[in-house]
Order: structure tokens, then C-alpha cells, then sequence
């Protein structure tokens, strides 16, 4: 299933950092979430343009990761080529990671 | 127990009007803040003002003063913005043109200046943060310099009697933590407060991006009526608790999701929200809903803040020159490469000279940038982009040249061709000392 399915995202910037968050819809799957959604899976999903380093900062309270990739923007908004130069469409590219299937423990 | 209402009348310089005249028709509001000043834009109007002394400020300040300077008169509601870009003295005269326009007289507009620091670290050892070198090795390049300043010299001018308080470069939070300071008499060291304002203050800075926009995703997220979308209120507690709300009937949602997705926003480390009044915590925040579009917030943070202030520095970068055409149908994305290609190869026979370059097709690789789109359709139409930076605007422009000759020399049915080429101005960032930046009030009665 894809992170879609499970968390919803937004992403900020500042200069050449790109910062995205992802929240769970139901804080029930944070566990989960912090559990598949690693530092490295960010790192492999983003390897194309990513020329610094990701770091994740955990808030179990709102259910949410906060993901912080450095070097990312291709120079940051000032001065990026790109068609995005903030960055603002790589929330959504995340939401396509892959993740295996959730297993629900089963409720009365 | 009293409450004060700011709400939060535009998310950037472009934004919409009318949410903030319906904010001051109908919000109950005591207070306006309008965040209109983006990092680079401070330097394109710093050149503006060396063109033109009376020029430097937000473009659309009139605009936005005609509209909503006499529903905010009738009903007290002080308005606090950093429209005044490069020239806040050019901006409080302006405003008070526009009051006497509109037949309004005896408001006290302040103008908050001491944000320019281009003398102090054109000089000295002023390191840069993104690269090596100092702001001197600039040289000649450099536009501005302009300090983040915290919420003083706003609260000194409400104190002073401001109806309206036009800044330069502040913090964006600051525009609606210097409300909260002022009514609740909040100690400039009470970092615990200071850091839940500096929450209520992130959460309003964006406008619309907290009441459902940026948000939207049919069938996933869905926000009801976002061309009449509302902008954020909020109702503060002398503690700093909010309840973030909006006008009854405006378009949008404030929902928890919202609500989580732009705390979020622009934060680097969740524990240290580096202001130039606090370093805020936003790791123990807490929204709890009351009802429809009313969201409770609590559980903000704070430490001392520190000692250096962030400077941006504008300075001239490069030249970019870019050209697009579109192709449609079988063989839409085959056509494009080939256009890509046939644009690289001119660059490199003609001697284009580039330092970087980028050849895409919108539609396939120009915004998904992750690599792995492999799995999807081919497109029924693509867009061809290709872009590249130079050291002259003449070069510049023969790159968008390249794609519109495709039009009578490239690949069937290329349609729409379009091209620019423009300066490119870049914002750098270093630090500076507190003590060497000092905010001063100047006022403008109308």
C-alpha cells in the first residue's frame, strides 16, 4: 500500500532545505508509521535530487514525523532551475512511497 | 477572562483581498496582521527605492489599505504588517494618503525602521550560512541586508498609540506575537509565554493555509468552498492558549489535520524554533476540537532567545534564460525528447555558455523528481522546458530563442511556444550581534 492510504503531508522550505511532514489520519498508525517511514526510505525515495542529508524528528503527540532533507532544493528558491523551486510538490511525491500492507489487529 | 482577536489578513504578498475584509467586517477582531514580505523580496525592493526614493514598499499596500482601512477604523481593529518592504516611512506616508482618501482623519500609522543593516555587515567578518566566504566578498553585488527583528519595536509602537504599524524584515511570527506582548503586558523574558505566542503567531502567518488551503486532495482531504476561502482567527488567552477559528460561513475548514499540517510548516527541529525573541518549542503543542472549525491550541514552549539575529542579504546572482513548447498526442512524450535534444545540441553549436542546465518535459519529469515515475502511462501531452543559467542576460535569452525556433525546425505539431529570460537576484544569510540592531518609530498622522 502506499503511504497515501495512511498519512497525509506537507512541505516547507528554507533556502536549500526541504522540510515535509507526515501525519497520521488516525494517530492509532503513528507507531506503524514511525516504524516504516524511516530516515533511510526517505533518503532511497528522494536519491535523484538529494545532495545533503535527511533527518527525522518524531512528535508521537500529534502523531506526526517531521522529515528535514538538506541540500535538496537545488539551491533553494532564489536561485533553483526547477519548475518547483520550493520544493512544494514533494509532499505529494512522498505519499507514493510503497509500504507493506498494514495489518489491523482485528476489533470486536 | 480576556481575550484578544488577531486575525491574519494575508499569507503573501499576492494574496487575496477580500478574506480580510471580511476578517475586519466580521471577524470581532482587535487585531490585523498582514505578512507580505517574502525573503527576496526585500532586495528586488531595495532597488526599487534606489530607483525611485517614494518606491520600496509592497506594491499592492495601497490596494489592500483602501479596502480594509475603514471597516478596521470603524471598529478599532489595529492592523500590523511588514508591507513596508525596503521603505516603511514610504509606506506609512502612502497609508496615510489613502486614509484622507477615504475621508478618515486622526489615525496614528507608525512605521518601525533599524531592520536595514548593509553598512554594519558590508564590513567586518560577517560569515555566511549556506556557503563559504563572508557578506564583504560580495562586493559590488550585494543589494541589502536586512536583520530578522523581533516583536520590541512593534509593541513599542502600539504602546505608542499606533493604529496601524507598517515594519520592514521581521520575523513573521513577530507580527502576531507583538499583540499578544503588548495586551497581556507578557515579560520580553518570559520565554514559556513568548514561545506559545510564537505558535499562535506560526500558525497564523500563512492565512489560508490553516483554514483548508494547501491542503485540499479530493477524496483524501476535502475543504468545501475554497474560492470563498476564510482566513484564520484567532481568540488568545493571557496564558497563550488560542482557539483558532474564522468567520462563520467563509469557505474552507480548520480541522486537526489542518491545523498539524502547518505547525509543521517550515519547521526544521520540532524543539528549537529559532526566533528573535525566543527559541520556541513545538514538540508538546496540543490541538484539541471544540466544534466546527474551532480548534483549541496549547502546550507551546520556550527558552532564552538568542543572542545573533539573521540577516538576509540580497545580492545579484545570475541571469537565467528558459523556453517552453508544448506537444500533444501519439507520440507526445517521444516528440518532446526529441525537442530536448535537438534544443542541447543548438546550446553547444551556437556556444551557449551555461553553468547549469536543466531539459524537461512537464508532464513527465519537471516537477516528479523522484526518479521513479516509471510506472505510469505515457501522457497525452507534454510540455517542453529547458532553462539554464548564464553570466549575461544576452546569453540568456538565446536559450528561450533555441525552443521557439523548434516552431519551423523541430518536431511535428510543437505548439504555444513561450520564453523568458530575467535576472536572477539571490538572498543569502548571515548573523549579526542584537545590540547592533535597534528599531526606531517614526509616525504619520492622517
Amino acid at each position: 500500500m502506499r503511504l497515501r492510504e495512511l498519512a497525509h503531508a506537507r512541505t516547507g522550505d528554507k533556502g536549500d532545505t526541504s522540510q515535509i511532514s507526515v501525519i497520521a489520519y488516525d494517530p492509532g498508525d503513528y507507531a506503524w508509521l514511525a516504524e516504516h517511514v524511516t530516515e533511510a526510505r526517505v533518503r532511497a525515495h528522494f536519491a535523484a535530487i538529494l545532495k545533503g542529508e535527511v533527518t527525522r524528528y518524531e512528535l508521537p503527540a500529534l502523531g506526526a514525523l517531521n522529515f528535514v532533507l538538506t541540500a535538496a532544493l537545488a539551491g533553494g528558491v532564489t536561485r533553483s532551475l526547477a519548475l518547483d523551486p520550493h520544493g512544494k510538490t514533494l509532499a505529494s511525491l512522498l505519499l507514493e512511497l510503497d509500504l507493506p500492507d498494514r495489518q489491523r489487529p482485528l476489533s470486536a | 477572562m480576556k481575550t484578544i482577536r488577531i486575525g491574519s489578513g494575508a499569507g503573501f504578498a499576492g494574496d487575496r483581498i477580500e478574506p480580510a475584509v471580511e476578517l475586519a467586517e466580521q471577524g470581532g477582531l482587535d487585531y490585523l496582521g498582514f505578512e507580505c514580505l517574502a525573503e527576496r523580496t526585500i532586495a528586488l525592493a531595495q532597488s526599487e527605492r534606489l530607483r525611485d526614493p517614494a518606491a520600496g514598499f509592497d506594491p499592492l499596500l495601497t490596494a489592500r489599505m483602501r479596502a480594509v482601512l475603514r471597516p478596521c477604523a470603524a471598529r478599532g481593529v489595529r492592523i500590523i504588517t511588514n508591507m513596508g518592504a525596503a521603505n516603511p516611512l514610504g509606506a506609512a506616508r502612502a497609508t496615510a494618503a489613502v486614509a484622507r482618501e477615504l475621508g478618515l482623519s486622526g489615525l496614528r500609522i507608525a512605521a518601525v525602521t533599524g531592520d536595514d543593516v548593509l553598512e554594519p555587515v558590508r564590513g567586518g567578518e560577517h560569515t555566511l550560512l549556506e556557503r563559504p566566504g563572508t557578506v564583504a566578498s560580495l562586493g559590488e553585488t550585494i543589494l541589502s541586508a536586512n536583520a530578522y527583528m523581533g516583536a520590541e519595536g512593534i509593541v513599542a509602537a502600539l504602546r505608542g498609540g499606533a493604529d496601524i504599524v507598517i515594519t520592514g524584515r521581521v520575523a513573521d511570527p513577530a507580527l502576531f506575537l507583538a499583540p499578544l506582548i503588548h495586551e497581556f503586558g507578557w515579560a520580553m523574558d518570559d520565554w514559556e509565554r513568548l514561545g506559545q505566542g510564537t505558535v499562535v503567531g506560526h500558525l497564523l502567518e500563512c492565512a489560508g493555509q490553516i483554514t483548508g488551503g494547501y491542503f485540499a486532495d479530493p477524496g483524501y482531504k476535502d475543504v468545501p468552498d475554497l474560492a470563498r476561502l476564510g482566513f484564520p482567527i484567532a481568540e488568545v488567552a493571557a496564558d497563550g492558549s488560542a482557539v483558532i477559528t474564522k468567520v462563520p460561513g467563509s469557505g474552507g475548514r480548520i480541522s486537526l489535520a489542518t491545523c498539524k499540517e502547518q505547525l509543521l510548516y517550515e519547521l526544521l527541529d520540532p524543539t528549537a524554533y529559532l526566533q528573535p525573541d525566543v527559541v520556541a518549542d513545538f514538540s508538546a503543542v496540543r490541538f484539541t476540537e471544540l466544534g466546527r472549525d474551532r480548534i483549541a491550541v496549547r502546550g507551546g514552549r520556550g527558552r532564552e532567545r538568542p543572542a545573533t539575529l539573521k540577516v538576509s542579504v540580497g545580492y545579484l546572482d545570475s541571469f537565467v534564460g528558459e523556453g517552453q513548447i508544448s506537444y500533444a498526442g501519439p507520440g507526445a512524450a517521444g516528440r518532446g525528447r526529441l525537442a530536448l535534444a535537438i534544443v542541447r545540441e543548438r546550446l553547444a553549436l551556437t556556444g551557449v555558455t551555461t553553468t547549469e542546465t536543466r531539459f524537461e518535459l512537464i508532464g513527465v519529469d519537471a516537477a516528479h523528481l523522484t526518479g521513479n515515475a516509471s510506472g505510469f502511462a505515457e501522457p497525452p501531452e507534454v510540455r517542453v522546458r529547458v532553462v539554464g543559467r548564464t553570466a549575461s542576460l544576452a546569453e540568456a535569452v538565446r536559450i528561450g530563442n533555441e525552443v521557439e525556433t523548434l516552431y519551423t525546425n523541430g518536431p511535428a505539431g510543437g505548439g504555444g511556444a513561450w520564453k523568458s529570460a530575467r535576472q536572477i537576484v539571490g538572498v543569502v544569510s548571515t548573523l549579526i550581534a542584537r545590540e547592533q540592531v535597534v528599531p526606531e518609530l517614526h509616525y504619520e498622522v492622517a
